[in-house]
């Protein structure tokens, strides 16, 4: 069999590729290797002195109970945010699949909080929460809960989780649509058939179905709450009270950022892409097993 | 648009370009990065377009970059990348920050020596500038925007409660709290902005206890927090033990809470004096702001407040020409007239002394005492150690670390005294951080 079936010269394939590989290197690999060499120096935030102090700022975080609190955190925060977005969604596009009146208009309004950024999300859900703004915080009170998530963390958290996780319902409601849909409708019926209840066919044969539309979405979800719930966290709570609401990505901006010490927060992101690249790799290898496709 | 077409509007739009940027005669452009917002955005560009018409060699072209936070690190990220703006304002946590950074910045009055200006450190208020000045009195950056903690006070309440007087000490403060709560104020007795700021920094300054060694960090980067002393640790014992029944009711880490004193919820407020403008345009009853409250018991209280705000930092690496024309518009700043106008206009403390007294022979505070109430806690006494500002690395960090464990505290979850040792330990770790990375 020939090899160069359609190029004549040999260069040429790269030549062709060139542009791309252009891009990933400058934009993702160059970033990636400077936040890597970054980790092993000490500075001041000007960059005016520059020491290389080998795996110190790594050291500094792995003695730090702080940070394993943050990890711990982020993870939660994860699986909470993509578990409860994931089965309100999913419990939407099933109703939303049934033939109704106005469906189309019903669907399209879902998708609405998609479009919205982040920080604003934020921001609509202090609106509502707030112990002293909020609307339905002075109900909450009204009724004798003791509201207050500027003190209480477990209330912080939840209010970060369920702003979170509203914004992405609506992505996840499309991709369930889609994947509903494209169930044959002739399985579905043959179960009707065999006298399987609705409960039961959703269990036996649509979920196992939809299994690698669910897997997809709790990998993006995940890297989702991961990496994009910064700005509500920012407008929010600002990682209080406490540290209750801090995440990785959170530390990494406010001691980067706002702190100026650029070797601990380069060390962290170091340490927050191993963890993406490895949960990632997990993913793909265990579960995507035990996904029919 | 045809290719042709576009090539041709290109071609006349870089003509343009160029006739533009060569004038008659040169003209140093000097680049101000700033932080305000609003009405005080305005008086900002007042300022440059005044200095602009007042000469021809210079032109001072403001620019908005954001939040304090953001346009510091807008600086700090232009300097790295070689183009830094000639002016840049940060806040006054950022000062340690910025004074650490030798090379990057150039100090006021170094700059002013060498531009042949007219500069009398002696004619500014030593309240405001001491916080930008080395303990041997050398002003380093310039004070643009300051303001004080005050407190306050929405006077209706304190007549349905039936309170004659305004509280002056924290006692009065806690009973008047109370007895408004029991008048229907059951949400919010009183409450504060910026926590670490007014509990921590300016208690300490105002009972004249030392918040950090070496003169709060003045005296040198290996200074060593201290505010877990027993005034501290009584103070937030009183706020936890207040929370419990909502007669002190915390209201976040930043501003955020202020809108519960303009709306109401809370009589007593103590926040910024710049806080006035809000106040003046949004409260439906009468106000006054009263000096913050202080412990009798403890001697020669209340001290000197210390204050809050920005100041305009001029950056390293530029020519002499430019900072010719900083050092001339750092001239026309301080101006008496000026200065009085950025007081009334802003509600932001005049720097000079001048400034002061001419507001004062004008009377601008008969009608207005509230104004003149951070002036007077200022001045209140001559600045000690422990009152003349402070000076700790990652400040902005460190006000956060300390915020959390006020909120363990607040939230039942640490003691008082647990809750600011824990605050002290991380606190005193960053600032050895700090002082590893801080050029010698």
């Amino acid at each position: 069999m020939q090899k160069n079936a359609i190029f004549q010269s040999r260069l040429l394939p790269y030549a062709l590729i060139a542009p791309q590989l252009a891009i990933v290197l400058i934009f993702f690999y160059w970033p990636a290797a400077q936040a890597v060499v970054q980790s092993f120096l000490l500075q001041d935030a000007f960059g005016l002195s520059t020491s290389f102090v080998w795996f110190e700022n790594y050291q500094d975080l792995l003695q730090d109970a702080d940070y394993f609190a943050t990890i711990g955190r982020t993870f939660a925060f994860s699986f909470a945010i993509a578990f409860s977005s994931l089965s309100f969604a999913l419990l939407l596009a099933v109703m939303a699949d049934k033939p109704l009146r106005g469906g189309t208009l019903y669907r399209t309004l879902l998708i609405w909080p998609y479009a919205v950024a982040p920080p604003v999300v934020g921001v609509l859900w202090i609106f509502m929460l707030h112990p002293s703004l909020g609307v339905l915080a002075r109900y909450l009170r009204a009724m004798g809960v003791d509201w207050n998530p500027l003190l209480d963390g477990n209330q912080a958290a939840l209010l970060i989780i369920l702003a979170a996780a509203w914004k992405q319902i609506s992505y996840n409601f499309l991709f369930f649509l889609a994947g509903l849909q494209s169930i044959p409708r002739s399985v579905i019926e043959a179960a009707a058939i065999d006298g399987a209840r609705p409960m039961r066919r959703f269990w036996t044969v649509i979920f196992p179905l939809l299994s690698p539309t669910i897997f997809f979405l709790l990998v993006v979800n995940i890297v989702y709450a991961f990496f994009d719930t910064f700005g509500i966290i920012d407008t929010m709570t600002r990682g209080g009270p406490g540290k209750s609401t801090v995440t990785l990505v959170y530390k990494v901006y406010t001691e980067g950022l706002i702190g100026g010490n650029l070797g601990s927060s380069a060390a962290q992101s170091v340490i927050l892409m191993v963890i993406v690249i490895v949960l990632t790799a997990v993913q793909f290898r265990f579960v995507e097993r035990k996904v029919t496709y | 648009m045809s290719l042709r077409q576009f090539c041709a509007a290109a071609a006349t739009a870089a003509a343009l370009a160029f006739t533009a940027a060569s004038p008659a005669h040169a003209v140093t452009e000097i680049q101000w990065w700033h932080a305000m917002t609003g009405a005080n955005n305005d008086v900002i560009v007042k300022l440059a377009n005044d200095f602009n018409a007042s000469q021809s060699d210079y032109k001072v072209v403001p620019t908005y970059k954001g939040n304090y936070a953001d346009t510091m690190n807008a600086g700090i990220a232009a300097f790295r990348a070689g183009n830094a703006p000639h002016i840049m304002q940060v806040f006054e946590v950022g000062t340690a920050t910025m004074m650490a950074a030798t090379g990057a910045v150039k100090p006021v009055y170094k700059l002013m020596q060498e531009a042949g200006e007219k500069f009398d450190p002696k004619s500014y208020l030593p309240a405001i500038t001491g916080y930008y000045s080395t303990s041997k009195g050398e002003m380093l950056s310039f004070p643009f925007n300051s303001s004080s903690t005050v407190m306050w006070i929405n006077l209706d309440a304190l007549k349905k409660a039936n309170i004659a007087e305004i509280p002056k000490t924290w006692p009065e403060v806690f009973d008047d709290a109370k007895k408004l709560k029991a008048a229907g104020y059951s949400t919010c007795g009183f409450s504060g902005s910026w926590v670490t700021w007014v509990n921590l920094e300016q208690l300490s300054a105002w009972h004249n206890v030392p918040l950090a060694s070496k003169a709060n960090g003045l005296d040198g980067f290996d200074t060593v927090l201290e505010f877990n002393g027993p005034l501290q640790v009584k103070h937030l014992e009183n706020l936890v033990e207040l929370q419990k029944d909502k007669t002190y009711d915390y209201a976040g880490r930043t501003n955020t809470g202020e809108g519960r004193f303009t709306s109401g919820e809370c009589p007593i407020y103590l926040t910024s004096s710049s806080f006035f403008g809000n106040v003046k345009a949004q409260a439906k009853f009468n106000f006054t702001a009263a000096p913050m409250p202080y412990y009798p018991d403890v001697k020669g209280a209340p001290q000197n407040s210390i204050i809050g705000g920005a100041s305009l930092w001029v950056m390293g690496g530029k020519t002499a020409e430019e900072y010719k024309g900083v050092a001339k518009f750092l001239t026309f700043l301080s101006d008496t007239d000026r200065q009085v106008y950025i007081h009334k206009e802003s509600g932001y403390l005049p720097i000079t002394k001048a400034a002061y007294e001419k507001a004062k022979a004008e009377g601008f505070y008969k009608d207005q005492p509230y104004l003149e109430t951070p002036l007077l806690e200022l001045t209140n006494k001559e600045p000690t150690e422990n009152s003349r500002g402070l000076r700790l690395g990652n400040m902005v960090q460190l006000r956060d670390v300390w915020s959390e464990e006020i909120e363990q505290a607040l939230a039942g979850k640490k003691t008082a005294k647990q809750a600011l040792d824990a605050a002290v330990e991380r606190g005193n770790q960053m600032l050895r951080q700090f002082e590893k990375t801080a050029v010698k």
